[in-house]
């Protein structure tokens, strides 16, 4: 890595050397977003929306979107479902082996904020942001499928559209949750796109 | 519109019968049993004394009631009330044997010896309401971490990561 | 294929040599589309020789949730514990609200209650199958099964617009009526899902991969499955034929025709045909149903708003996709119940895993999880 790194830092440095390594950058992000091999991490009832999404109905195989179960071989970790305390440094474990560049997917209104369960539980972590860095948010108790899949292109958009210049996900400092950690919806940490979906939210009878 | 067509809240064909039955059966086998049986909403219930859960189990067991449903508890303030849930196949209906655990000395004796399919159970009345069950082969938290304090299901259980929800009805 | 392994070899082999019991950590998060189960296996080499279930990993707290929301608001956490099967989950709970506040069902919404829980059945099941596909590697079995089950997920979408949490069966009826044109609909999908389960059937219970994986592994005595409380097709592949829609009739059973298919040799395969030949029978229980039901209303009438039962307590159960799933309240007579505990059939049943491996390998372990066809929502709670 440090040969490369010295021949980028060379080609910075000549005549129009920024150049190639923007396009460089920008082939390799587009290749990178056709081709997302996604990590379901599915817990709860999001997973069956993750699953019915990745058949033939739906088929997440045609976004290039490949569900693989080992998390050194995927690029972006789909949240679906519920993170309880138990889980959570389970989870945390997972995303760090995953190998960089690296997103995350916060599939479903309990890894967004919680969900049905932000009030009186006590063992639910109420956002997967609060300990993960969230690129895309796709709100829905489940989201329907085709959210799932709006979520994975708006997600190739971002891979597509960052520059250079910009922060990626993998040099973000994360930081443990604290007392002081903001709410979900309210971090600067976390970049994402909020996604309306089509899904009831039951919560009120 | 009328419920004229209504369905009653289901009751087994010849309940009045085999409930029946089953009072005689359990009077047949001990006396005091009698008086402690009631049947509500066409359910059977059986109230007995800490001391005596785990006899009156054998004998029910001996009796006809060879599956286990569940066991659980409810607090009400100085008390635990135990609630076992048994099924019978000879008799058809279940019964729910119940008994009172006072909050200062929360154990009571375990039934795995009786039904195996206790003990998951029993680890989860433990874990979240902190009865211990004497006897247990492996009496330690299920569904919550190793590490964590307290007993959610409690009562006076204070967390002060709970949001509580908001009292609009 | 149960190996044969001689006790003690653990310690030390023939030859005298010290041989380590490998410990294993499967899960919580692994391939195999159960949920969040760890299996903490102790190995002699490959062979399992103690498996521990961990649980708890989705435990939300529903039952303690459930203690400050109003008996209809806690309908859509019902949906939310066997999620694979919201509608009868729903209805267990509501059952148990009915019971303990005499509420009294209209027979228009008794029928449909039979109709929407026996097609979650089916598309339960197809869940449980088809993960059983998966984990022997029969992949198109779940792509296959997950087609049916698409269809009734489609089904439940033009009644309730919801495709997994439906939030329908609520206390004293039902939420919504039939749409126009539904019971058509729902009866062209009655009418082709035999065959197509057949052909299931054929292509992955017929096919000697699968057999050969799934005989006579994971066996479960008669016995064992009385004594360890186990349930549904679990109970039923053993040969124990306890359905609580035929021993202990509830709702409008008592009015269908159907059988109940029980195995003979409790292995994984007995399980998972069991299955599917009662999802077989569940389509002959809904075209029978369809032609019964009759106009009238889906609500009971006169229910409050804020339901306020008498105190007390009260049990019921159905029989559900995994088993006998029953809901026991206690209400001190304010609109929230005291407690709400959930019986629940995959929590009984995931006790015998650690029984059924000793003595299987590593990717038997795998299969006989997937035979017993846990929901870790309804596990956890």
């Amino acid at each position: 890595m440090a040969l490369v790194d010295g021949f980028t830092k060379g080609l910075e440095r000549m005549p129009g050397g920024s150049v190639i390594l923007t396009s460089m950058d920008a082939l390799a992000d587009w290749a990178r977003g056709q081709s997302l091999w996604a990590m379901p991490m599915g817990t709860a009832c999001c997973a069956m929306e993750l699953i019915a999404c990745s058949f033939s109905r739906f088929d997440f195989d045609r976004l290039g979107t490949f569900p693989r179960p080992d998390p050194r071989h995927v690029d972006v970790m789909i949240l679906a479902g519920t993170i309880t305390k138990k889980m959570q440094p389970a989870v945390k474990r997972l995303y760090e082996q995953m190998p960089d560049p690296k997103y995350v997917v916060a599939m479903g209104n309990c890894t967004v904020s919680g969900g049905i369960f932000y009030y009186d539980s006590y063992s639910v972590v109420r956002g997967a942001d609060t300990f993960l860095p969230v690129d895309v948010y796709i709100a829905g108790c489940p989201p329907r499928p085709e959210a799932l899949q709006d979520g994975v292109l708006r997600l190739r958009e971002l891979i597509h559209t960052r520059s250079l210049d910009e922060e990626r996900s993998y040099e973000r400092e994360l930081t443990l949750p604290g007392p002081d950690t903001p709410r979900a919806g309210t971090t600067d940490a976390c970049r994402g796109h909020l996604l309306s979906s089509p899904g009831p939210d039951g919560e009120d009878g | 519109m009328s419920d004229l067509s209504a369905i009653p809240v289901p009751v087994p064909a010849d309940a009045g019968s085999s409930l029946e039955v089953l009072r005689e059966a359990l009077c047949s086998v001990h006396p005091d049993l009698c008086p402690l049986f009631s049947i509500e909403f066409a359910d059977s219930v059986l109230m007995v004394s800490r001391a005596q859960l785990h006899a009156t189990a054998a004998k029910l067991k001996e009796l006809g009631f060879e599956r286990f449903g569940f066991v659980t508890a409810v607090d009400f303030g100085d008390d635990f009330e135990l609630v076992y849930r048994l099924q019978s196949t000879r008799f058809g209906v279940g019964m729910s044997l119940k008994t009172e655990v006072p909050r200062d000395e929360p154990a009571i004796e375990t039934i795995t010896d009786l039904w195996p399919a206790a003990n998951w159970h029993e680890r989860e009345v433990y874990d979240l309401m902190g009865i211990e069950f004497i006897g247990h082969p492996d009496l330690r938290r299920i569904l919550l971490p190793d590490d964590w304090v307290g007993h959610p299901l409690r009562k006076d259980y204070h967390d002060d990561d709970v949001i509580p929800r908001p009292d609009y009805i | 294929m149960t190996i044969e392994i001689e006790s003690r070899r653990s310690v030390t082999d023939e030859a005298g040599r010290g041989v380590d019991e490998l410990v294993v950590n499967i899960g919580p998060s692994h391939p195999s589309t159960h949920g969040v189960c760890r299996v903490i296996a102790h190995l002699d080499g490959e062979v399992v020789v103690k498996a521990e279930p961990v649980i708890g990993y989705l435990h939300r707290g529903i039952e303690k949730m459930a203690e400050n929301r109003t008996y209809l608001q806690v309908v859509p956490l019902t949906d939310r514990l066997d999620y694979v099967g919201s509608m009868y989950a729903n209805w267990a709970y509501c059952r148990a609200v009915e019971r303990l506040a005499d509420i009294r069902v209209p027979e228009r919404a008794e029928y449909i209650r039979v109709i929407v829980c026996e097609l979650q059945r089916i598309a339960s099941h197809m869940m449980g199958v088809g993960a059983s596909g998966a984990d022997t590697g029969a992949f198109t079995a779940f792509v296959y099964a997950f087609d049916i089950r698409e269809r009734i997920v489609e089904l439940f979408e033009l009644l309730c617009g919801a495709r997994l949490t439906y939030n329908y069966v609520r206390p004293g009826g039902v939420s919504a009526d039939l749409p126009d044109g539904w019971i058509e609909a729902c009866r062209a999908v009655v009418r082709a899902a035999p065959a197509r389960l057949r052909e299931l059937d054929d292509l992955f219970f017929g096919n000697y991969i699968a057999a050969g994986r799934m005989r006579g592994i994971g066996v479960l005595s008669a016995e064992d499955a009385v004594a360890w409380g186990a349930t549904g097709p679990v109970a039923r592949g053993s040969g124990v034929p306890f359905d609580l829609r035929k021993d202990d009739p509830y709702s409008v059973y008592p009015r269908l025709d159907f059988d109940v298919p029980v195995g003979e040799s409790g292995d994984a395969f007995d399980r998972g045909r069991v299955k599917l030949f009662e999802s077989i029978e569940s389509c002959r229980i809904i075209e029978q149903a369809l032609d019964q039901i009759e106009a009238g209303p889906v609500k009971a009438s006169g229910l409050p708003r804020l339901i306020r039962p008498r105190p007390g307590d009260a049990y019921d159960h159905i029989e559900s996709a995994r088993g006998s799933l029953g809901v026991y309240l206690v209400s001190d007579g304010s609109p929230r119940p005291y407690r709400m505990k959930v019986r629940s059939p995959a929590f009984c049943n995931l006790q015998l895993l650690g029984r059924l491996a000793v003595g299987h390998t590593v990717s038997d372990l795998v299969v006989i999880l997937g035979s017993l066809d846990p929901v870790f929502g309804e596990v956890d709670r």
